[in-house]
């Protein structure tokens, strides 16, 4: 069974970026355009793996993450924050929100996949 | 540099920077109007923040290192750390402009900075009043590593590696999962593994979401530290970790029990099992009722949806829909001749197919209508750069920036606006002391506003000048030989002199609005869209300019007229009144030339018949009608047309693929009879025909 993958970012872009790579990659992919659409997504289906941005309208991306951890406790859903953000202050906000890991962007197809591979329990998640 | 670099996801990501920027500018005039909140300043900052990201992503370097000081002092001002004064906000303003530059640049593949960036990066530095850090990613947390070495040599690359790993109790928390760690650890080699269980509390103390447990590993690899601590990189400051090389020489077996022992026995392998989820079969079925939902569901979030459409293909549409309606009239006409008693299934079926048909042809219409906003925002920079040209202050206010217009009419508006808006703040404006020495604020206020009215759509560009200095402008004129010094010249047809080709009121051709381009330019720019422009001003109060313009150049009201038995339309904007030739005054020039009297001045008199060489002038005029037409107030033109049979909409063909441009014709028609007519074009026929734009001027002053 394939990997699903949440990804929340607010820039089309990015969502189009990130969508064709985990295709390409063989995940099933989700996408939501902000921290709310994003739990929104979540009440219909749960993720492996959550990809998310940082800097986006409405709920942000601490925001997003924390509500996560909240709503669904007894989960494991890694979220890795994909942003081009690099302040270790927002790392440690990340973290303490409850956030998995952190790639910092220019977007590279390689280190995501990468990275989701090192945090996902295949079939763990659901 | 990324694999990723499809067109379609280029082009996707110049459309959203061009979203982005409108974002962008749009928070900056609620900042400039003071009526912005906090969520404003984000969302400006987000906007750039979201270029930076997707031109990483493309490999856009220069934007990106441009983007990237530019949300650095957004940053501040999104902290706090920066007050949004007047000063920083021309400057981040300016910044933007620069933005859009070298967004247009990655799109027309011309990379690399621009002039003007490194001095704007400048400004922003001095602005944060730092140097803004090249590098912030480092760690908050950096790891010590302690050199446990007992044989004393310190070795890289292939070897036996120690590693401590003791995670903070909230490991978990982060869903970080120390047996995919050991699993990535063990693709770098053989690993063996070492649960330090002595802290684990007893049973009824255990905090089952905390991670109580250490590992002492052995790893025997090629790979260098570095790649060692990849492994570690998301949980690194969410744990001490200790990397020590123990040189060549191999663990002793047996020392360490191996992963899949260690994964089968840890008691946070059970925690996994224990918090596993509901029964798989409702998740799957609940999963796959969600999908459904998603593939055949509304579009996601609030966002409006939208499609991107080929041109070619709605304008294709919109010329089936205009053939539609013309056979839909021709069979109306068919109908009519049929006699058919009034009230008849047949004249009320066509009623509603004829309703049903404009439907459709406004709504085909409407695909094409675009708001004016992105093309007052640029004239918003136009404004900017006008300003720091002449060393003015100047506010631009815009209003209905919504109302929305055909897209081909927005594109081929730019040019004549832009030059407009030059205009008004080079010329209509006063330099800051005289303003001041008129009691007037510093700051100039240009007011561009759109409105929809009487199914044209209104662009007026009004500034608070000094207005048209009349005197002046008659001098100039004169001085060119454009007006002769007996002229008698209402304050309105002087302000028209503007538009005289050859007519610049600046003494010195300034180097903004000047460039050897006039206002009759802009003016014949508008013309051809069907537009017209016209001009008021008040000495001491100010100047406007008003452009009337159709609202698609797919239709157009038109009077429908015979000339020599052919058939023909005039567009009714052109078209001023009509007189009766046996009630008008009719007075003979020279050998041919005639000329008519009309509110209080003389018009010259065209026969289309001899225009388009249909017939020779008749010399009795009674019976027929005279159209007056008018392209701008001060040039005007009788035409002689021998009966009007019609008003209506008609669609507009062009002849122009196939004719090439004929004088006098605008585009062609196709009747409700199926007959074709030609649209003519007043202006050229003005222009041709009585020679100098200003010929009834000149004609007015011989008298």
């Amino acid at each position: 069974m394939s990997l699903k993958i949440l990804a929340v970012d607010d820039s089309r872009t990015m969502r189009n970026l990130i969508s064709a790579a985990l295709g390409r990659a063989g995940f099933e992919v989700d996408l939501a355009e902000d921290g709310e659409d994003g739990l929104r997504r979540l009440a219909d289906a749960l993720p492996d793996v959550i990809i998310t941005d940082i800097n986006m309208p409405r709920l942000d991306g601490f925001g997003f993450i924390e509500n996560v951890r909240k709503l669904y406790r007894d989960r494991i859903m890694p979220i890795l924050v994909l942003t081009t953000e690099s302040a270790p202050d927002l790392k440690a906000r990340a973290r303490e929100a409850g956030a998995t890991g952190w790639i910092v962007k220019p977007f590279d197809e390689e280190k995501l996949i990468w990275a989701i591979e090192r945090v996902a329990i295949p079939g763990g998640g659901t | 540099m990324s694999s990723v670099s499809s067109d379609d996801f280029r082009d996707s990501f110049f459309q959203e920077c061009e979203e982005l920027l409108e974002a962008m500018q749009d928070g900056f005039a609620l900042m400039v109007s003071g009526a912005h909140e906090a969520e404003t300043v984000h969302a400006v900052f987000r906007a750039v923040h979201s270029i930076k990201g997707g031109a990483g992503a493309f490999g856009f370097d220069a934007l990106v290192a441009f983007a990237h000081h530019f949300e650095t002092a957004l940053d501040k001002l999104r902290s706090g750390d920066l007050e949004a004064g007047e000063e920083t906000l021309m400057l981040f303003q300016r910044c933007g402009d620069h933005l859009a530059d070298l967004v247009s640049a990655a799109r027309d593949e011309a990379g690399g900075p621009l002039p003007g960036g490194e001095e704007l990066r400048e400004e922003l530095d001095s602005l944060i009043g730092e140097q803004p850090q090249e590098e912030e990613g480092l760690p908050a947390f950096e790891p010590v590593v302690l050199d446990l070495d007992a044989m004393g040599e310190a070795q890289e690359g292939p070897g036996s590696i120690s590693i401590l790993f003791e995670p903070e109790a909230d490991l978990f928390r982060s869903n970080n999962e120390p047996a995919l760690l050991f699993r990535s650890l063990e693709r770098l080699g053989r690993l063996e593994a070492r649960a330090d269980l002595s802290r684990v509390p007893l049973l009824e103390d255990l905090d089952p979401e905390q991670c109580h447990i250490q590992w002492q590993l052995g790893l025997e690899t090629e790979e260098s530290e570095g790649e060692i601590r990849a492994v570690f990189e998301f949980v690194e400051d969410a744990c001490r970790l200790e990397i020590s090389s123990l040189g060549a020489a191999g663990l002793e077996d047996g020392d360490l029990p191996s992963l899949e022992d260690l994964i089968s026995v840890s008691p946070e392998a059970s925690l996994l099992a224990e918090t596993a989820p509901p029964p798989p079969a409702q998740t799957a079925e609940k999963t796959e009722s969600a999908t459904e939902k998603t593939s055949g569901g509304p579009p996601r979030g609030a966002a409006t949806a939208t499609i991107r459409v080929d041109l070619d293909r709605v304008d294709k549409l919109i010329n089936l829909v205009g053939e539609l309606v013309i056979k839909e009239a021709m069979l109306s006409q068919s109908i009519a001749q049929l006699e058919l008693p009034s009230e008849n299934e047949v004249s009320g079926g066509l009623e509603s197919l004829k309703q049903l048909a404009g439907e459709i042809q406004e709504g085909v219409m409407a695909i094409r209508a675009q708001p004016v906003k992105p093309m007052f925002q640029r004239m918003a920079r136009i404004v900017r750069e006008a300003a720091t040209a002449t060393g003015k202050r100047v506010r631009l206010v815009t209003q209905g920036e919504h109302t929305e217009v055909d897209k081909t009419v927005i594109e081929r508006l730019i040019d004549p606006l832009t030059h407009m808006i030059r205009n008004a703040v080079d010329h209509g404006l006063e330099s800051p002391e005289a303003r001041r020495e008129a009691g007037k604020p510093e700051e100039g206020t240009v007011i561009l506003s759109a409105a929809h009215r009487s199914g044209r759509v209104m662009i007026d560009i009004s500034d608070d000048g000094g207005g048209i200095n009349r005197e002046k402008v008659r001098k100039i004129a004169e001085s060119k030989g454009l007006v002769s010094p007996e002229a008698d010249l209402s304050a309105v047809e002087i302000d028209n002199l503007l538009f005289l080709p050859g007519f610049s009121s600046k003494e010195q051709v300034s180097e903004l609005s000047g460039r050897g381009v006039g206002l009759d330019v802009a003016r014949s720019e508008v013309q051809t869209l069907g537009g017209r422009v016209s001009i008021a001003s008040t000495p001491g109060e100010g100047t406007t300019f008003s452009i009337s313009l159709p609202l698609t150049l797919a239709v157009m009201e038109g009077m429908v007229i015979e000339v020599a038995g052919q058939t023909m339309v005039v567009p009714i904007t052109a078209i001023q009144e009509s007189l009766q030739t046996r009630t008008a005054e009719i007075h003979s020039i020279g050998a041919t030339g005639r000329v008519v009297a009309n509110r209080e001045r003389l018009v010259p008199i065209v026969d289309l018949g001899e225009t388009f060489g249909l017939r020779r002038t008749p010399q009795n005029l009674d019976g027929h009608v005279l159209l007056m037409v008018e392209t701008d107030s001060t040039t005007h033109c009788a035409l002689i047309v021998d009966a009007i049979q019609d008003q209506r909409q008609v669609v507009i063909k062009s002849l122009e693929t196939n004719y090439g441009h004929v004088h006098g014709v605008a585009a062609a028609t196709i009747l409700g009879d199926g007959r074709i007519a030609l649209i003519i074009d007043p202006d050229s026929i003005i222009r041709d025909t009585v020679g100098a734009a200003g010929a009834d001027l000149q004609l007015q002053l011989a008298r």
